[in-house]
């Protein structure tokens, strides 16, 4: 099989059986209160570092690096600071984003 | 399934949507090259994982080989492991059910989904995927038929919305849930920062989760859920 398809499979695969992981072996169950915490806190952690890293890594090397990518962050908080929403904010991210990358 | 969450996470879901079909449309005219169309056309209907797709092809396109692509890919994905036993007390019935209800979580509406309390909304989860999975594949389906038309499609800037929305949905909704919240995604991007010059992608991000277990020393009466939004301020501190 080509390259190409072999990737297919895998990846097709992989994906579903890790989407199906949790559920399958966990469904329906009740955590202990704590436990429940944690369940609630994998969002505010997830959302951080998928924000971090997705605006501060390089995507060749991995590096940290600051680029336009930072001003656009900066221009989506600064748009959610002043009370505008999830639309605003991308709004504002990506004209900075476009605008940086005409300029530089 | 609630018609009425349904059809909220639908709305919810809409933005993801747009942003999706944007961003799908350069994964049609980055994979071309390097996988052909038929397998793109795949790779996103099939597979419907934007990180773990940029990420595989990328690694074939650099000469990486079709294993390293693949682990490139698995290790993008691996997140939906924590996520996955996160929503797992939210879905009932038998494997099958839980199986293909698990088959609509994506980052945004996971996120959106949560509930507090360890509870997720799974029927508004489910209409938060549903605008997105279409624009997804008609977004590579353009990508790879007029993939010219759009020129670099970097320089639109449209790699931004992600991040962006990422950001609303931590600062309108997570960090709202009281104080622990906001030391829990300081210390989760800490950690994913930390981790990023020393691991292959992915790995900074299911290192992140770890931030969650915070949760462990937090009374629960502490942290606010969707049914309890104000939450008794700490008098002393």
């Amino acid at each position: 099989m080509a390259e190409e398809w072999v990737l297919v499979v895998w990846l097709v695969a992989t994906t579903a059986a890790i989407r199906a992981s949790g559920p399958i072996a966990l469904g329906g169950r009740e955590f202990p209160p704590r436990a429940m915490n944690v369940v609630t806190f994998l969002a505010p952690a997830l959302l951080a570092a998928l924000v971090t890293t997705e605006t501060f890594r390089r995507s060749d090397d991995s590096s940290l690096t600051l680029d336009e990518r930072a001003l656009s962050l900066a221009a989506a908080g600064a748009a959610l600071a002043l009370r505008g929403g999830i639309i605003i904010a991308g709004a504002a991210a990506l004209l900075v984003t476009a605008a940086a990358r005409a300029v530089l | 399934m609630d018609r009425e969450s349904l059809r909220a996470g639908i709305r919810a879901g809409i933005p993801f949507a747009v942003a999706a079909g944007v961003l799908s449309i350069s994964f049609g005219v980055l994979a071309e090259p390097v996988v052909g169309a038929a397998a793109a056309i795949a790779l996103s209907a099939l597979v419907f994982a934007g990180s773990a797709q940029f990420a595989s092809v990328a690694v074939l396109a650099a000469g990486g080989g079709v294993s390293a692509a693949v682990i490139a890919g698995i290790l993008l994905n691996a997140r939906y492991i924590p996520m996955g036993i996160a929503l797992a007390p939210s879905l009932g019935g038998g494997w099958l059910r839980r199986a293909a209800y698990s088959q609509a979580m994506i980052d945004a509406s996971w996120a959106m989904a949560n509930r507090g309390g360890g509870r997720f909304d799974t029927a508004f989860l489910v209409g938060a995927t549903l605008p997105c999975y279409p624009a997804w594949v008609a977004g590579t389906l353009i990508g790879l038929a007029a993939g010219d038309l759009f020129g670099d499609p970097d320089k639109l800037g449209l790699d931004a919305l992600f991040p962006a929305f990422f950001l609303a949905l931590l600062v309108g909704g997570e960090l709202q849930r009281g104080r622990s919240a906001i030391v829990v995604a300081l210390l989760g991007a800490a950690i994913a920062l930390a981790l990023t010059p020393f691991t292959p992608a992915g790995v900074p991000v299911i290192a992140a989760s770890a931030a969650a277990l915070i949760g462990l020393r937090v009374d629960p009466g502490e942290i606010a859920d969707d049914e309890h939004p104000e939450i008794e301020e700490d008098p002393v501190g």
